[in-house]
């Protein structure tokens, strides 16, 4: 983990609700896809935390739905303007477990961290497919992104305004793979572990005090013990994940 | 130079900064990011006799200057502390240390005072009584002048160390129960804990906290703990550990005008990592500039 100040180079809207913020700054201190960010907003006492989207050796690209105060406030703000971010925390997905017939499953705002995750499986020889679940057409990001990286993407919508009508459960049904990775709303969770025969690795999300292990705001109980959500976590693996 | 060392309870301290209990761990996540040696002390977390998981969640809900946490008093249990956790803290932390502790009963208290009190750099125990009395009805020994006292003479039986009594601000009268805890032999007052309060979500409708309830802290609190501190100095002779929403080297300066000898810095930890550092460092400054030169000789100035 690091502290530094970070500067706005791009923060747009990309989707309904959903923006896109890329930062400048030191990225030294992020190590796998899955990790999060933790940022600090003029007037809230307790950071935001947002899960990285992509990275390179000198820019963060975040993607982000405004949800309530926080995320309002980070929409309003204009390249060029400085935020203070700790970078790099928590364990995120890990690759070295992902075979070459790996599934990234994406729900709205859940999907981001899995382009970053996406990209390092391409870049160690592996064929990763991808399915996005969202509610409605004009609420899909990212899905070019992922084809661009060669990726075969799939999209699910509940009202069938793109792709297959329905829920990633339903896009899943026709694919075939070995593993699997996922982020996105905890029902969605729940139906994916219902259907499942392969291991695989979830991000989770709680509400944090200090996202950095400090406050025990975030535990969970597993199989292997109490877990921290943003310290041993966000990205916990199928087999410790008590339901 | 100035001098910020203090003295509490009979213990040396390089400066007055002491990390609150619950928002520091066992200092080792700290000293990651840097010396923790720079803090005169540190209050480690909340520990029991038997390992807790503490509150459902959401534990933490954000307020105006704070926030609410429901945590649950969280901890591996003192005999994980003892194997696991002191042996990390005490790699990186040289100084003496706080050992904060909580109980659900008297036996408790005092079994958990006893197995910590071996270890040489514990300089202190923080006695937390805002916890529930199982046996008492589930009041908090915290509220009942009778029942801090009762917790103060317990722990007192098992140990020569300091005994310092952590209060609860949830109470009509703070002063009767830091003089009951203080005639029942405690050797230092540490005040405030967090105040009770409450968050719902519009969404939903319903508290944010899975608990319902948790405690405030942050900037928000910090009058109403100069207010208690003020008070309570007033009352006893025993010295006075100050905490309440601390950010700054001012507010530090302004908990030991108050009365405090040593000064806690709790939710701030959470917000800045560095905030307990930047706060030891930033002290000879705030006291050339207010033109002190030995902290320890403002303590109660204020009075």
């Amino acid at each position: 983990m690091k502290q530094g100040i970070y500067t706005i180079l791009r923060n747009e809207k990309i989707a309904k609700d959903v923006y896109l913020m890329v930062l400048a700054g030191d990225t030294s201190a992020i190590t796998a896809p899955g990790q999060f960010v933790n940022i600090l907003l003029a007037g809230k006492y307790l950071r935001r935390p947002i899960s990285i989207c992509d990275w390179d050796g000198e820019r963060i690209t975040l993607i982000y739905k405004v949800v309530g105060g926080g995320t309002e406030q980070m929409a309003a703000l204009s390249q060029g303007e400085e935020l203070d971010l700790l970078v790099g925390l928590g364990n995120g997905y890990t690759t070295e477990k992902c075979p070459e017939k790996t599934l990234l499953i994406g729900g709205g705002v859940g999907v981001p961290p899995l382009y970053g995750l996406c990209k390092r499986l391409i870049a160690e020889g592996k064929k990763p497919q991808v399915v996005l679940g969202f509610n409605t057409a004009e609420e899909v990001f990212l899905k070019e992104e992922f084809e661009a990286l060669g990726a075969a993407v799939t999209v699910a919508t509940a009202d069938g305004s793109m792709g297959i009508k329905g829920f990633v459960t339903d896009a899943m049904k026709a694919l075939s793979f070995d593993y699997f990775c996922t982020c996105g709303p905890e029902p969605m969770f729940r139906a994916i572990e219902g259907m499942v025969q392969v291991s695989g690795q979830y991000s989770f999300e709680e509400r944090m005090g200090c996202g950095f292990g400090a406050c025990m705001g975030c535990s969970c109980k597993t199989k292997y013990g109490y877990k921290r959500i943003c310290k041993e976590g966000p990205v916990m693996e199928r087999e410790e994940i008590i339901w | 130079m100035v001098k910020t060392n203090v003295c509490l309870c009979g213990v040396e301290m390089k400066n007055p900064i002491v990390p609150a209990s619950g928002t520091f761990g066992f200092g080792y996540e700290f000293a990651e990011l840097y010396d923790i040696n720079v803090l005169g002390s540190l209050s480690f977390k909340g520990t029991t006799l038997e390992p807790r998981f503490g509150n459902p969640t959401p534990r933490i809900a954000e307020c105006s200057e704070g926030l609410l946490n429901a945590v649950g008093l969280q901890n591996p249990g003192v005999d994980r502390v003892l194997s696991e956790e002191l042996p990390k803290l005490k790699a990186c932390f040289q100084g003496p240390i706080m050992a904060n502790v909580s109980g659900f009963s008297l036996d408790e208290y005092r079994e958990t005072v006893k197995k910590l009190d071996a270890e040489k750099q514990i300089a202190w125990f923080e006695v937390n009584v805002s916890c529930p009395n199982v046996h008492g009805g589930g009041m908090s020994f915290g509220t009942d002048p009778k029942a801090a006292a009762s917790v103060t003479a317990e722990v007192k039986k098992v140990t020569d160390k300091p005994i310092i009594m952590k209060l609860t601000p949830n109470v009509t009268d703070i002063v009767s129960i830091a003089k009951a805890c203080e005639e029942a032999g405690a050797d230092g007052i540490s005040l405030i804990n967090t105040l009770l309060g409450m968050r719902i979500d519009l969404k939903k409708k319903k508290p944010i906290l899975a608990n319902k309830m948790g405690g405030f802290s942050g900037p928000a609190i910090m009058p109403v703990a100069l207010r208690m501190i003020y008070q309570v100095y007033d009352a006893v002779k025993i010295p006075i550990v100050g905490m309440g929403g601390v950010s700054s080297a001012e507010d530090v300066i302004e908990m030991m005008l108050a009365g405090a000898t040593a000064v806690e810095v709790g939710a701030a930890n959470l917000r800045d990592p560095f905030a307990a550092k930047k706060i030891a460092e930033d002290l000879p400054r705030v006291m050339k500039k207010y033109g002190i030169e030995d902290l320890g000789s403002i303590i109660g100035g204020a009075h």
